[in-house]
């Protein structure tokens, strides 16, 4: 929340809150309906995954206050984004990389 | 004698937070890499094999590209992944299993064409879309109560969060049905590597939901004496714990498209 916290503020936070709701209800619908399309696996997990991310994004902006937060806790949260991407990253491509296999014994 | 603890109501001036907010947000962002890790393993194991590929276990393993064996499972992979039909799936190597039984099922049930036929998951998708509105749902109904106190209104927080409580319990009414189904088509942990994946997040996701109706309950309940004697931070311990609450909601957004739609 911003930290104007007056009772019009908070007030019209409140609408705000009710969209993004809304906004979330509709894109749990998105995604379900994405999951019947004919496409790859690859394809259907990034679907799915970018979805999930544009509802997450609204979560953590607007009901945990994100948008307006100190720097500080953005960049602890970069940090995280850092060690996450490697933590996602790293296995993924251990098992794409076919350099290994080639080696013989 | 009591010794005051400084920057719990009052922001730290060189961070601009109070040392509870910073604090939650430490611990989620060592929750987001205990979640991660499960996430990367499942994608790790889902990515390029399909369920059926683990009905009895792990894929073979490729000990070497030359192998007839490697070959074998490779040509089987490349057959499931370009013809997607359920049919020759079903009556594969595992056909006496229940596993082929439940997509049989599910094969009457109009989803025909989908890529992944099998997964033991599809069943579950009504359930799990249901789940996903009650957490977003109760993610709204904390942030609402967080307003109500800062508008003074603590009749309202307490509606509120009361019903924050009540969905989380419905939630996890819906998960033991679920689970339960489960168990009765034979589906277990040790059934493959992607629904030991499937239980151990979603158990996980489970505690996390027990552990947030417990700190709820008590701020709804004997917590809220602090309100009299110090609203500003009764009011940080709400927001804290909202901060917590909206995770696990963001933990399940991810967790309902991956583990149940693909």
């Amino acid at each position: 929340m911003s930290h104007d916290h007056s009772p019009e503020a908070v007030k019209k936070e409140v609408r705000v809150y009710l969209g993004v709701f809304g906004a979330l209800l509709v894109g749990t619908i998105v995604t379900v309906l994405a999951s019947y399309l004919k496409v790859s696996t690859a394809l259907g997990i990034f679907i799915a995954l970018v979805i999930a991310t544009v509802k997450g994004s609204l979560v953590a902006c607007f009901f945990m206050h994100l948008r307006s937060e100190k720097i500080m806790i953005l960049a602890f949260l970069l940090l995280m984004l850092v060690f996450f991407v490697v933590l996602m990253i790293l296995p993924i491509g251990m098992q794409m990389d076919t350099f290994t296999d080639n080696i013989s014994p | 004698m009591s010794v005051e603890i400084p920057y719990i109501t009052e922001p730290r001036p060189d961070t601009g937070l109070t040392l509870a907010k910073l604090g939650v947000w430490l611990f989620l962002a060592s929750e987001v890499m205990l979640f991660g890790a499960f996430f990367s393993s499942y994608v790790v194991l889902r990515a390029g094999n399909t369920w059926q590929d683990f009905a009895f276990g792990p894929a073979p393993v490729v000990q070497d590209a030359e192998s007839d064996e490697g070959d074998e499972w490779a040509e089987e992979e490349a057959a499931s992944d370009e013809t997607e039909d359920a049919d020759e799936h079903a009556g594969h190597d595992h056909s006496a299993h229940d596993a082929s039984a439940h997509a049989a099922d599910n094969a009457g049930s109009g989803h025909d064409d989908h890529a992944d036929l099998h997964s033991p998951l599809q069943t579950a998708i009504p359930m799990a879309t249901f789940n996903t509105i009650v957490l977003i749902t109760s993610s709204v109904t904390v942030v609402l109560a967080y307003a109500s106190l800062l508008l003074n209104n603590l009749g309202r927080f307490r509606f509120y969060f009361g019903l924050t409580i009540a969905l989380a319990f419905v939630f996890l009414g819906v998960k033991y049905v679920e689970y339960t189904s489960k168990f009765a088509h034979g589906y277990f942990p040790a059934t493959s590597p992607l629904l030991a994946l499937y239980f151990t997040m979603t158990f996980l996701h489970v505690l996390h939901v027990i552990g947030g109706i417990v700190v709820l309950a008590y701020l709804v309940g004997p917590g809220t004496k602090m309100w009299k004697t110090n609203p500003a931070q009764f009011t940080g311990r709400i927001e804290a714990v909202g901060l917590y609450w909206h995770f696990v909601d963001l933990v399940w957004i991810f967790l309902f498209p991956v583990l149940y739609l693909l």
